[in-house]
């Protein structure tokens, strides 16, 4: 098994680079697994993670591999089973509002609008500022998300991109510390998505917020995050190395899809996870395979006997 | 939104799928296909109407019991105009009677007030006579202004005390299963504890609640006149217990079900617990909850015509009942038109639709036209 910690020494050719900047959110030895008894089923297993003030980064993985997982762990929505997980030095007990989690089915409210969805965190997170105040914010965010034109309606009226336009702007507009997203593009198609990570991006470098990307596409990860780490496949998933991507920015994807450095990167990313899910699945059949069972040498004194013991047997 | 698509989103919110070609047509949309669907939401029903009126036509015809037999569509549907007809008559001879009751208590005032006058001008023992005079003319115009004509219900006046009756009934069973099935969805300990008594209870015969219906009124109205009429209170109580259960079992399933993604939204707000009740829960579990009001009506009303039978609650069973102790040609010919066309069709249609409209309203994204 790679089970690498991704500490900060975990990061290759850094020594151009000022001093890596203190962890905001650190997961120590976490492991987490669902269930209990016969139906226990470990997802994750000595996770440790340092998430970095202001930093971008990149959590990729094969699905099913416990992704989300992770997020509702940091988000506070599940407690590990053992292991420490912390936030400026305080453990994190359940949820908060400075820890924003974008999920990966929108979870939008289907009875409110557009803006009711949005103005629900707002008013809740700045209950004490007036209400233009509120009403205002809410419509900055709004407008930064690009949906003016469709603030009365409700989520059952939108396209799947406009839906997570609405998922992420009712996180921002909370104004975390950090920002936890959950694949927040997997469901959309590719022109959407290409659309929507530019968007990201952007809003991204204005506020340079602490963020967490969780996604399973390598490309996406490269674009949009400082560092980028593999989450082996699960059962018992750990973490691997981190990658550095030390890509200049503002990045622009046409550019990128040139650039050397981003397919060697964009290559190492893919052959780590597809080796380890290869070995993942090599260890799986070898231990599927281990006990093979032995038959006894028996043969039937009559074939006529089953038969009739068939035919006569109360159904 | 341009008035067409407001026409279409009413038929589909109301559930009325039928009207959803019209409204097409009129737009201008393909002709053929519209016309295709008018004939499968109208004429196809229409003939299945036609073939069912036939078929009791000729068993009309065919079932005769004591010298009575089975009236035809045509006899059914004259009587109930004349039901209906004679209703206005009625009315008409009510008012009637409540003008000239009126004009009688105004001229009873004018010679009360006369009397009163002269009773100035005049002293002793003839101003007592004429001041007493006054006051029993005074109280006989008030007699008559309040007159209230003693005709009894009509046809028309029955469906309008059995809609009380249910309304009343339901209304009430819905304040109580309501709140009672949010809490049941909320804490699974109180649902543990109150779930066996809806299971007992909620196989019982309405027919069964009457008897105790009626003796728990009875005992709360001994101590005094009660402020309803004891056979209305006794019909509308059955119906409350009887839709009771329908809207409670959904209700609990409605808030123990909430999208376990709603609740994390509300955890990452940290919503206090009424916001998360208000905001999120109830909400979201609204189109359970009317589903469940929407059989609740249905079973109520169809509990009523028993109830109202037993209880003679003047509303559609009484009438019912009475026009069969009646046992004549018209009286069944009446039955059938109440029964059929007035009773179970049309108002019981009704109701259905009031309340599929309000779940459409509350289920955003998926209204069903069921
Ligand atoms: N509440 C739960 N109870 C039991 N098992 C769960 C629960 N949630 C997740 N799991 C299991 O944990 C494993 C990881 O799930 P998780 O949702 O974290 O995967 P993921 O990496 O986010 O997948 P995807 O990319 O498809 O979203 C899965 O095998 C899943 O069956
Ligand atoms: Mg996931």
């Amino acid at each position: 098994m790679m089970n690498v910690a991704v500490s900060d020494e975990a990061r290759p050719k850094t020594g151009v680079r000022a001093p890596a900047p203190p962890a905001l959110i650190s997961m120590k030895q976490v492991c987490k697994g669902y269930g209990s008894g016969e139906s226990r089923v470990e997802v994750l297993e000595n996770i440790n993670l340092n998430l970095r003030q202001g930093e971008f980064l990149a959590v990729v993985g094969f699905s099913g591999s416990g992704k989300s997982t992770l997020t509702k762990m940091l988000a506070g929505l599940e407690t590990p089973d053992s292991g420490t997980l912390e936030m400026e030095g305080q453990p994190i007990i359940g949820p908060s509002q400075e820890r924003g989690i974008v999920f990966q089915n929108y979870s939008l409210l289907p009875w409110l609008t557009v803006r009711g969805n949005i103005s629900l965190s707002v008013d809740r997170v700045f209950q004490h500022w007036s209400k233009a105040d509120r009403r205002a914010h809410v419509e900055k965010f709004i407008e930064m998300v690009g949906l003016t034109h469709a603030v009365h309606r409700r989520p059952h009226e939108l396209s799947g991109g406009m839906r997570q336009r609405v998922s992420l702007a009712r996180t921002l507009a909370m104004k975390p510390k950090v920002l936890l997203l959950d694949e927040p593009l997997s469901a959309l198609d590719a022109l959407t998505r290409s659309v929507l990570q530019e968007e990201i991006l952007k809003i991204w470098e204005e506020e340079r917020q602490t963020c967490l990307l969780i996604t399973n596409d390598v490309d996406e990860a490269i674009l949009l995050a400082d560092r980028i780490v593999p989450l082996n496949a699960g059962p018992n998933a750990s973490l691997g190395p981190a990658f550095a991507v030390q890509l200049d920015r503002p990045r622009n994807k046409t550019a990128l899809n040139d650039s050397p450095q981003f397919k060697g990167l964009r290559n190492a990313v893919t052959n780590y996870l597809v080796a380890v899910r290869q070995k993942s699945r090599d260890e799986q059949q070898m231990a599927s395979e281990q006990p093979p069972i032995q038959l006894p040498d028996l043969k039937p004194r009559s074939m006529r006997l089953p038969s009739k013991a068939i035919l006569n047997a109360p159904i | 939104m341009n008035w067409r698509a407001v026409g279409l989103k009413f038929c589909k919110v109301a559930g009325l799928p039928i009207l959803e070609p019209f409204v097409r047509l009129v737009a201008g949309e393909d002709p053929k296909e519209q016309l295709k669907e008018i004939a499968k939401y109208i004429l196809v029903p229409a003939l299945a109407i036609a073939v069912f009126l036939g078929f009791w036509g000729l068993a009309s015809k065919h079932i005769v019991a004591n010298s009575v037999s089975l009236p035809g569509p045509v006899k059914t549907f004259s009587e109930g105009g004349k039901l209906i007809s004679a209703h206005f008559d009625q009315k008409r001879l009510d008012a009637e009677a409540r003008r000239e009751k009126k004009i009688e208590a105004v001229q009873l005032m004018q010679k009360s007030a006369a009397a009163e006058k002269k009773a100035q001008t005049v002293s002793g023992q003839q101003k007592e006579m004429l001041l007493a005079n006054a006051a029993v003319l005074k109280k006989r115009a008030v007699a008559a202004a309040n007159y209230r004509p003693s005709s009894a219900p009509s046809f028309i006046d029955q469906i309008f005390n059995s809609l009380k009756t249910v309304a009343f009934g339901f209304i009430i069973a819905t304040l109580i299963a309501v709140p009672l099935g949010v809490l049941c969805g909320m804490s699974p300990w109180f649902n543990a504890a109150i779930t066996p008594l809806i299971q007992v209870f909620k196989p019982v015969s309405p027919l069964a609640w009457l008897p105790l219906a009626m003796l728990v009124i009875l005992s709360l109205s001994s101590s005094g006149e009660p402020w309803l009429p004891i056979a209305f209170l006794t019909s509308a109580i059955t119906v409350c217990l009887c839709s009771l259960w329908p809207t409670l079992v959904n209700t609990t399933l409605g808030v123990a079900s909430v999208d376990q993604d709603y609740m994390n939204v509300a955890k990452v707000l940290r919503l206090s617990w009424s916001q998360q009740l208000y905001k999120i829960i109830l909400p979201a579990s609204l189109p359970l909850m009317f589903a469940g009001m929407r059989i609740s009506l249905g079973v109520g009303w169809m509990v009523l015509i028993a109830a109202d039978m037993l209880a003679q609650n003047p509303g559609l069973g009484k009438f019912v009942w009475d026009e069969y102790q009646n046992n004549s040609q018209v009286a069944i010919a009446r039955i059938a038109f109440s029964v059929i066309v007035i009773v179970i069709g049309l108002i019981g249609l009704f109701l259905d639709r009031i309340m599929i409209c309000l779940r459409n309203l509350v289920s955003f994204g998926n209204p069903q036209t069921a």
